[in-house]
């Protein structure tokens, strides 16, 4: 029911947005006063969410290590799956960011006639990296609407995304990708048992929402033609605080800016604030360092343990009998059982 | 062994896992821990009860309990609250668990295991799961749920593979242990994780052995070593000013096959002449506190700085021991550190300063080995181990923890002609766990151990066939103490041991009498025995 769900309500999110933009007050709404709310949520929610995790301390250091430990000058050590310094942390962090060194290791395993096959498996990797990449570059794209003259790294971008040259205006390889890698992350969900078994409404709900956000981008840009200008002018509005919805932008932009707002509010809510969390995570981001350089943990409780004096009270005439040296002088504390050997 | 063949197979999971309902069979379960194991170490609740009672005599207020312990650490762990939030189910982690794979179980993918958690957190303490309940993915906090915890946080063995995998890093461990503090809480504990806790607790060890028993055990073994090599060979105990406290499990002294590895420190030790001790206060490098509560972790950790700085050594030299050196490498010194009593450890036969220690001034055994055959200071005939064809099982804490990787490799390839490995993501960092660590490596477990540990022995019988191996090596107290029933039951003709075993076989000891048969006793290979006597040796 869980996708059902998420699929219900990214539909209502995008009806809401098609009726309104159909109305001069839910034209105001959805383009001059929605943006901010949403605005204001993600970058209040996203810095909360950051700080609430930045503040909780890093009581001991317990990164995983993924290759051999530097020991020995003559033993090859693991640089960046095992890194001992900074600057391996910060390769290991690029690698795990930029190009999910974890996920890139996944197998796949099967149990058949007795044996155990782990078998490579890279497509959740390459469809998890293709649509991120693809998102960051759609995203960058987007910097046209909302910066006056356009950037040259923008037009850059845009020339090697249209690079094939297809059709008019020509098409986007990233917008291929970012639905190709959604719908095979969707149907991942749906047919992988597993998969399906954990998959939750916010599962459902994120992947929906941003292929419900690529189709009405697809559809604006390929399909009913929107006059980017147009699209410019709220854009370059909504930065310089004077938002003015002009005419003509019809009801799919609207859907489509309500589901970004919906997208923007939604995140610092939800799973989605991974893309934040990765940089904090203490068994990637630190150094296998623990035995040259000691952590502090700044709560570190004092314990009740079991002191050797203790120990040696309650042993000491198995010790004595046993030729143990103890420590204790004859006498001290316990004069009645005192012997002399 | 189980009455029926344990059968693995894969199924498709089905149902819903928010239904906390959990059927409690024997073979699949630990004991609940005896009250007074719970009285010995002042943890609240002590209680007779059993994981199949249908009334647990919880506290009254265990709800209130069990959530206020999720907020304070919640706030004192980053970790926990971190992955608490971020996961996004992507189930990469799912088949890289050995208990999902051995028993098909859908709540023991990682990924689930750590849902039957976060959907308490949700539901408790974020704000889409206090407005929107199950449809946020919240659950209410109810006993079976605490009952369900007890089951899947009980049957992780806190190895960590699944975390290797993960693209966020989002380690099962530390979310297994969250929950094993909070079951302590309200007294849901096993015995098999407290009466070692308790016993170290008391006596130093894990079992329990009071020191004039831990003084005839090590004597014992000191007088087999020398008969063995017909050397004097004696050791030291609670000896103040020597230059090294040497820490081991205890297991490594009364248990087989650990105690082989015991015979071959006690030779290496005898062959360079190391001055060292040890101590029957330390007589545990193990720390089950790790399987129980970091408080516990600290609190039995405490006697081994204390004994070094109490002895006036210099620094620690600790065996061989999984879990024993996840706490040495990642906790010791932030729990009971600075180590500044103690120096910078160095070898005394080669010089080489152990870099990687500087700060908690404890060396692992094989680094300290393998520094000593890099710089060919030990006599060594591999041909003394012909008569195993040995394989390498990456212990799940010296390889993920540390990384510990090569340099128990470099001491096997040197002391034996016959190794191969196992296939390349079933070792080193992707290696699969024993199924027994973490405190379930207990007898009315065993069913869900077979299944657990069916990985781990599937790539140890590839290896088998392959290429007739007949020895599987390890650096694990708890591997020594439970491979052998797993190997026994899905790879029968295999043995266990420890590096420093073959070790102890390969090494020609100066002035040592002739040696026809290896520390257990079984005779060397025809072949390596003709050749294989101490003048004849080449180092290695």
């Amino acid at each position: 029911m869980n996708e059902i769900y998420a699929l219900l309500v990214v539909l209502a999110i995008a009806a809401a947005g098609l009726a309104g933009g159909q109305m001069s007050f839910g034209r105001i709404a959805l383009a001059e006063v929605i943006p901010y709310a949403a605005a204001i949520l993600f970058l209040a929610g996203f810095c909360w969410r950051i700080m609430r995790w930045a503040w909780a301390p890093v009581p001991f250091h317990i990164p995983v290590t993924c290759g051999q430990q530097k020991s020995f000058r003559w033993i090859r050590a693991a640089k960046i799956d095992n890194p001992s310094t900074q600057w391996g942390v910060l390769a290991r962090m690029a690698a795990e960011i930029l190009l999910f060194r974890s996920l890139f290791r996944n197998s796949r395993a099967q149990i058949g006639g007795g044996w155990l096959i782990l078998s490579e498996s890279g497509a959740l990797w390459l469809s998890a990296l293709a649509f991120h990449w693809a998102l960051l570059l759609i995203l960058l794209r987007h910097l046209r609407l909302f910066l006056e003259p356009v950037p040259a790294f923008v037009n850059a971008l845009e020339r090697l995304d249209s690079f094939f040259q297809l059709g008019a205006p020509p098409l986007y390889l990233s917008d291929v990708v970012v639905i190709a890698a959604l719908g095979y992350l969707l149907i991942r969900r749906f047919r992988d048992p597993a998969v399906r078994f954990i998959s939750l409404f916010t599962d459902y709900f994120g992947l929906f929402l941003l292929l419900a956000i690529s189709v009405t981008g697809v559809l604006m840009r390929y399909f009913t033609r929107i006059d980017v200008l147009n699209v410019k002018e709220l854009a370059l509005g909504l930065a310089a605080m004077r938002p003015q919805a002009p005419q003509g932008l019809g009801p799919i932009f609207f859907a489509h800016l309500l589901l970004v707002c919906a997208l923007a509010s939604y995140l610092p809510f939800s799973k989605l604030m991974h893309m934040g969390g990765i940089f904090l995570s203490p068994t990637r981001n630190l150094a296998n360092n623990s035995r040259s350089r000691r952590h502090i943990n700044p709560w570190n409780h004092p314990v009740k343990t079991h002191t050797y004096p203790e120990w040696e009270k309650e042993f000491r005439e198995k010790l004595q009998s046993a030729g143990i040296p103890v420590e204790i002088a004859e006498g001290a504390g316990d004069a009645g059982n005192a012997r002399t050997n | 062994m189980p009455e029926t063949l344990v059968q693995i197979e894969q199924k498709a999971p089905r149902g819903d896992w928010r239904d906390p309902h959990v059927e409690f069979r024997k073979g699949s379960i630990c004991y609940s821990a005896a009250a007074k194991n719970l009285g010995a170490l002042s943890l609240p609740n002590p209680r007779a009860w059993q994981p199949m009672d249908a009334d647990w005599k919880l506290p009254p207020d265990w709800k209130r309990i069990v959530l206020d312990g999720m907020k304070e650490r919640l706030k004192k762990y980053r970790s926990f609250r971190l992955f608490m939030d971020i996961c996004v189910r992507c189930g990469a982690c799912a088949d890289k668990c050995h208990f999902y794979l051995g028993s098909a179980d859908p709540k023991n993918m990682p990924v689930v295991r750590a849902e039957l958690m976060r959907s308490i957190y949700r539901r408790y303490f974020t704000l889409t799961g206090r407005l929107f309940g199950s449809l946020a993915g919240g659950r209410e906090l109810t006993e079976d749920v605490i009952k369900e915890w007890f089951y899947y946080f009980y049957q992780c063995t806190e190895c960590r593979r699944c975390s290797v995998f993960c693209p966020y890093g989002i380690d099962t461990a530390e979310i297994t242990m969250m929950g094993r503090e909070l079951l302590n809480l309200i007294g849901c504990n096993t015995n098999w994780v407290l009466e070692p806790a308790a016993n170290c607790f008391r006596t130093g060890n894990h079992l329990g052995i009071q020191p004039h028993g831990f003084k005839d055990s090590i004597d014992f073994a000191a007088e087999e070593a020398s008969e063995i090599t017909g050397l004097d060979i004696e050791v030291p105990i609670n000896r103040k000013g020597a230059e090294v406290l040497f820490v081991m499990p205890s297991a490594d002294y009364f248990g087989t096959p650990h105690y082989y590895t015991l015979l071959g420190y006690l030779m290496l030790f005898r062959e360079i002449g190391l001055d060292y001790t040890v101590s029957a206060y330390a007589s545990e490098g193990g720390n089950f506190g790790l399987f129980s509560s970091h408080e516990m972790m600290k609190r039995l950790n405490a006697k081994i700085y204390d004994e070094a700085r109490r002895l006036r050594v210099k620094w620690i030299l600790g065996g061989e021991c999984g879990h024993m050196w996840r706490v040495l490498h990642q906790y010791m010194d932030t729990m009971n550190g600075p180590a500044d009593f103690l120096e910078v450890p160095v070898s005394p036969i080669t010089g080489t300063v152990f870099e990687n220690a500087r700060s908690t001034r404890a060396v692992h055994i094989c680094e300290f080995t393998a520094d000593l055959i890099h710089h060919g200071t030990l006599k060594l005939d591999p041909r003394r181990n012909d008569h195993w064809i040995a394989t390498y099982h990456d212990s799940c804490n010296p390889a993920r923890a540390m990384g510990l990787l090569e340099e128990p490799r470099t001491i096997l390839k040197s002391v034996c002609r016959n190794f191969h490995e196992m296939p390349e993501n079933t070792i080193r960092e992707q290696t699969f766990c024993c199924g027994s660590g973490a405190g379930l490596g207990t007898d009315e477990n065993l069913e869900m151990r077979l299944r657990g540990g069916f990985p781990r022995a599937n790539a140890v019988k590839y290896v088998k066939e392959k290429h007739g191996v007949n020895l599987l090596t390890c650096i694990c107290a708890i591997d020594k103490a439970t491979l052998p029933t797993l190997l026994e039951y899905w790879v029968p003709g295999v043995e266990v041991a420890g590096v420093h075993e073959l070790l102890g076989n390969a090494l020609v000891m100066t002035g040592e009498k002739e040696r026809v048969a290896d520390l257990r006793g079984e005779l060397f290979a025809p072949e390596a025995h003709s050749v294989g006597s101490a003048s004849e040796a080449s180092h290695a």
